[in-house]
């Protein structure tokens, strides 16, 4: 207990000093805009902004993109309170009792309760994860070939069953990502697959090019040619305090989304859209008044909130202890990490103390910045929403191309993107979700290697993977979900993820 | 024809070829994967989602229920976005992206001469001035070092 405080002291030491907090500061402050303007969520965005990452040191770097990352979470909400617009799509259920709410004249009071909310969640959960990560880094010590095989492949299992769609079509999508995946040399037999004479595929495809084109070009497809921008909503400065008993209905939603959306976002595989899902589905179960539910609930905006935010800070549990990503954002970051010569998992926090203490002191620091962001500005980042949408998307656009092009300084990622954005606009207009393909592509190669790497530790014998305690846990905890997930089928009954559904 | 039958039926598609294309690597055995084995399983994946969602997909919306009204939009952005992609580094990136900002804002958006004309030398030299001149990130230049 003792050393963490020390450490986090080191930490504090690091992420207070002005470059660093600088980079914090400009992160969150990016980060919101990007959460504000639909269309581009947490996800283009770091893909947008990495470039900019590359002239500064590791530590700068990843607190920037770690302040992009909560601060479109923040962000995602003002849009979804004022216009009903998600920002990004963890914000979807704030849209149902946050707009109800503006609508209402409650719109300030709103915006506070998902700033605060989202405050003590962000707060809570980097508590949590300072205390998780270090003993989860030390038991992944333990981690050989079958248990990461074990763990990736109940990762994409989670993904797929927490889909808001079919399990069966999350696992299309994270098949499709796992075939991208295997574009490039092969890391054992050095052959180079699929690549067709393309030199520049011989580290595969990146992530970025294909996140920037399944997310930011994608959107930019299906939004652009639609007519009549929503309106706006503008709360004054004056009426943002919530009354005694909204803070009240607020008070315990805030706790159980923060609860929830720390333990759903620790898992891998599952992304912090599903634990609002959850939070909203519970607030809705537990509340007196079940029927105030999508008429302006406070509840319904505090829970949500809470819970995204904290599943924010749960995917860096196993990103920064496991080297393995939660979620598609983590997986940006964990390619960030690598672009800075930082090798995460297990030995990161033994290995480089002030990057790892460093980045959890400074998302403390980035609450508190986002808090004093978020309430009096909220002016300024409705009048970003003004900038009609024709005007605002070529400018995207270009960034968009600026971003691909400059990871690498390569076409050929512009061409990905491109195809990418092409199948992602195919693909939402068909209704599927393309998160599980981002997933799949980066955990890709490792599953590959783990499972020819357990193979070879074998002999061969395929029943290492049952043999070995943590293993044979983890798969077991995959068949469960599949079996989850087949209930219904067999059944002919709803599960709990339909049950879910709200009528927005 | 529905829409989960369309999907299906690509997805197995896609599943196809990619087994036909892992052909050429060789395949190892069970116990003893080759480069071909991991692409190869996960092909039979993608077929057998395909199968299971083109067997289930029956009585779900129709494929002509889907609305494609934007399309011309969507053809318009991506016919920039191609031609970004062939002029980066022939013709420079500022010149490129000016004719981008260029196209999308006067011809497919139709806005003012004033406005499209501002942002078609503010977005490109901006940016430009932004990433390559201030933070060092290098972009291509084009004729006359533009």
């Amino acid at each position: 207990m003792l050393e963490t405080f020390q450490n986090l002291g080191l930490g504090f030491s690091v992420a207070l000093a002005p470059g660093v907090l600088w980079y914090g500061f400009i992160g969150c402050l990016v980060g919101t805009l990007v959460g504000v303007l639909p269309g581009v969520g947490p996800l283009a965005g770091i893909s947008l902004l990495l470039p900019v990452t590359y002239g500064l040191d590791a530590t700068r770097a990843l607190v920037m993109l770690a302040g992009i990352y909560y601060g479109a979470m923040y962000g995602g909400s003002t849009t979804s309170i004022l216009m009903r617009i998600p920002g990004e799509a963890a914000s979807v259920m704030t849209c149902i009792d946050g707009y109800a709410m503006a609508r209402k004249g409650r719109a300030g009071p709103a915006l506070t309760i998902a700033a605060v909310g989202s405050y003590v969640a962000g707060t809570v959960s980097v508590i949590a994860l300072m205390f998780l990560a270090p003993p989860l880094a030390a038991f992944a010590l333990r981690f050989g070939p079958p248990e990461y095989f074990s763990l990736l492949l109940l990762g994409l299992l989670v993904l797929a069953y927490m889909n808001t769609g079919s399990m069966l079509r999350g696992l299309a999508m994270a098949a499709l990502g796992l075939l991208l995946g295997m574009i490039g040399i092969d890391q054992m037999s050095g052959y180079f697959r699929f690549a067709y004479g393309v030199t520049e595929l011989g580290d595969g495809i990146g992530v970025v090019p294909v996140a920037v084109g399944l997310f930011g070009l994608a959107e930019i497809l299906l939004t652009a040619g639609q007519e009549q921008p929503p309106d706006v909503i503008r709360p004054r400065l004056r009426d943002l305090l919530p009354s005694r008993q909204e803070l009240r209905e607020a008070h315990l939603p805030i706790w159980r989304g923060t609860g929830l959306g720390f333990l759903i976002g620790i898992i891998p595989g599952s992304a912090h859209v599903i634990s609002t899902f959850v939070s909203y589905a519970l607030e809705r179960k537990v509340s007196k008044r079940p029927e105030e539910f999508g008429k302006g609930a406070v509840a319904g905006v505090a829970g949500p909130e809470s819970a995204n935010n904290a599943a924010t800070s749960g995917a860096f549990v196993p990103m920064l202890a496991l080297g393995v990503p939660g979620a598609p954002v983590a997986a940006l970051l964990l390619a960030a990490m690598m672009v800075h010569g930082v090798t995460p998992g297990p030995l990161l926090i033994q290995q480089d103390p002030r990057l790892f203490w460093g980045f959890i002191a400074s998302m403390y620091v980035g609450n508190v910045i986002l808090l004093i962001l978020n309430l009096p500005l909220v002016g300024l980042f409705v009048n970003v929403l003004r900038v009609p949408y024709p005007v605002l998307y070529p400018i995207v656009l270009v960034c968009s191309i600026l971003g691909v092009y400059a990871v690498n300084r390569s076409l050929v990622d512009v061409w990905i993107m491109l195809a990418m954005g092409v199948l992602g606009y195919v693909l939402r207009k068909l209704d599927f979700e393309t998160a599980p393909i981002v997933l799949g592509l980066v955990l890709a190669p490792m599953m590959e290697l783990s499972l020819r790497q357990s193979l070879a530790m074998s002999a061969g014998n395929y029943a290492i993977f049952v043999t070995r305690p943590i293993s044979v846990v983890l798969l077991a905890l995959g068949l469960v979900l599949v079996v989850l997930a087949l209930r219904p089928l067999l059944s002919r009954t709803l599960d709990w993820r339909s049950r879910l559904a709200v009528d927005t | 024809m529905t829409v989960d039958r369309v999907a299906g039926l690509a997805l197995g598609l896609i599943g196809l070829v990619a087994v036909v294309e892992s052909r050429a690597f060789p395949l190892g055995s069970l116990h003893r994967p080759g480069p071909a084995f991991t692409p190869m399983l996960l092909a039979l994946l993608l077929i057998l989602c395909g199968a299971a969602v083109f067997a289930m997909g029956a009585g779900g919306r129709r494929l002509a229920e889907v609305g494609w009204h934007e399309w011309r939009h969507a053809v318009a952005i991506f016919g920039a976005c191609a031609f970004a992609a062939w002029g980066l580094e022939r013709l420079g990136y500022r010149l490129t992206m000016a004719a981008v900002v260029a196209f999308l804002l006067l011809v497919v958006e139709r806005k003012g001469w004033a406005l499209g004309l501002g942002l078609t030398v503010a977005v490109p030299w901006g940016s430009f001035y932004l990433f390559d001149t201030l933070l060092h990130v290098p972009l291509p230049r084009g004729p006359f070092g533009l």
